[in-house]
């Protein structure tokens, strides 16, 4: 009986150890799902990344590594912290996404934006089902990570 | 732990998606540019353009080029080595596809050097000094010029003739045609009209042995 009740106790401290790694996993997806898809965009469509799309992709690469490390336990816990060293990243991120998508849709006009004349960050080379850019996919999946994330915050890391 | 099989089970599902999506994408992108380029077979070959080999050869590649790339400057030997190993099967027409900055001047440069009938003599000095005559990649025409001597080039004449509108006209035509075959990298090759779909040396040469076997 003891032993059994010794058992819960631990599976729940477990369980409580465990808590929001849901939300970290399905940030992790998101990561990966970014960085395999921009991979392909880039080196199997053959579509160069401009200047901008660069910049999304420093900020968004480094994400796929750190979410995978806070999801594996360090002894029997997992490493809560890691929204304090992903959140930042993904908010800088998402500034880019949004300038990004600006310079895109015309709002901010082409000489005022920082890419090369050979690649045009404002040139729309793609677009799925007729209205999904690389920039929109972009701002979804940074804004993705940050609601998320900001979800985690609140109710597992303060 | 379970976990643990979870994470490996996705990132083990993002890379065999990746593949597999990366290899039906270029299946169906291979069978389009094989057609395009059926459709657009009068793009392929110039009657102005520089010629080398027997010119009764039944295999011919043509390859769109850069003087200032690298990888043009490496193959150069290979195609030559092609052609030497199938003697009177082959032949070589170069068309111009100048990517780098100023390159379109190096071609000019090539172009009047072929009025003097010393094209490829002039083809491979540029390639010998790609060194000299590239900064950061920027074709600089001035330092290719200095590299010209003992060629047996009437440089005033190649001065005057690198203005000429012919000349000019042959380059845009080509860079056009480039366009049209969607030649975006150099060198681009086709070889009896066929595109090199996936790039490299035994890509090519299989290609060339394939058309050798085929018409000869």
């Amino acid at each position: 009986m003891r032993k059994h009740f010794n058992r819960m106790t631990q599976d729940k401290i477990k369980t409580e150890k465990q808590q929001g790694w849901g939300l970290i996993f399905i940030c992790w997806i998101i990561a990966m799902a970014a960085l395999f898809g921009s991979l392909f965009f880039s080196e199997v469509m053959g579509l160069k990344p401009c200047v901008l799309c660069w910049w999304q992709r420093v900020f968004i690469y480094p994400l796929a590594v750190l979410f995978l490390v806070g999801m594996f336990p360090q002894g029997d816990k997992v490493d809560l912290s890691v929204v304090r060293y992903t959140l930042p990243l993904a908010a800088i991120g998402l500034g880019f996404a949004i300038y990004h998508y600006l310079v895109y849709s015309g709002f901010i006009p082409e000489s005022l934006q920082p890419c090369s004349e050979e690649l045009s960050c404002a040139q729309i080379d793609l677009e799925l089902m007729g209205f999904i850019t690389i920039p929109m996919l972009s701002i979804f999946a940074y804004s993705a990570i940050i609601i998320l994330l900001i979800i985690y915050r609140k109710r597992f890391y303060q | 732990m379970k976990k643990n099989m979870i994470v490996i089970a996705t990132a083990i599902l993002f890379v065999v998606l990746f593949i597999v999506t990366a290899t039906i994408y270029n299946n169906q992108k291979d069978k389009e540019l094989s057609s395009a380029s059926l459709e657009n077979i009068e793009h392929i070959q110039r009657d102005y353009s520089p010629i080398i080999g027997p010119l009764d050869a039944k295999v011919t590649i043509v390859e769109f080029f850069d003087p200032a790339c690298g990888t043009c400057s490496a193959f150069y030997p290979f195609v030559k080595q092609l052609m030497k190993d199938n003697p009177g099967k082959v032949n070589l027409v170069l068309r111009y596809l100048p990517l780098h900055q100023n390159s379109d001047v190096i071609v000019s440069i090539l172009e009047a050097a072929r009025i003097q009938n010393r094209f490829w003599e002039t083809l491979e000095r540029a390639y010998e000094t790609r060194d000299l005559w590239i900064e950061h990649h920027v074709s600089r025409p001035k330092k290719l010029w200095q590299q010209l001597g003992g060629l047996g080039l009437d440089m005033v004449k190649l001065n005057n003739d690198v203005q000429s509108a012919e000349i000019a006209r042959r380059i845009k035509l080509d860079i056009l045609d480039a366009q049209q075959l969607n030649v975006t990298k150099t060198p681009g090759f086709f070889v009896n009209g066929k595109p090199l779909v996936h790039f490299g040396y035994q890509q090519l040469q299989q290609l060339v042995e394939s058309e050798i076997s085929a018409n000869y």
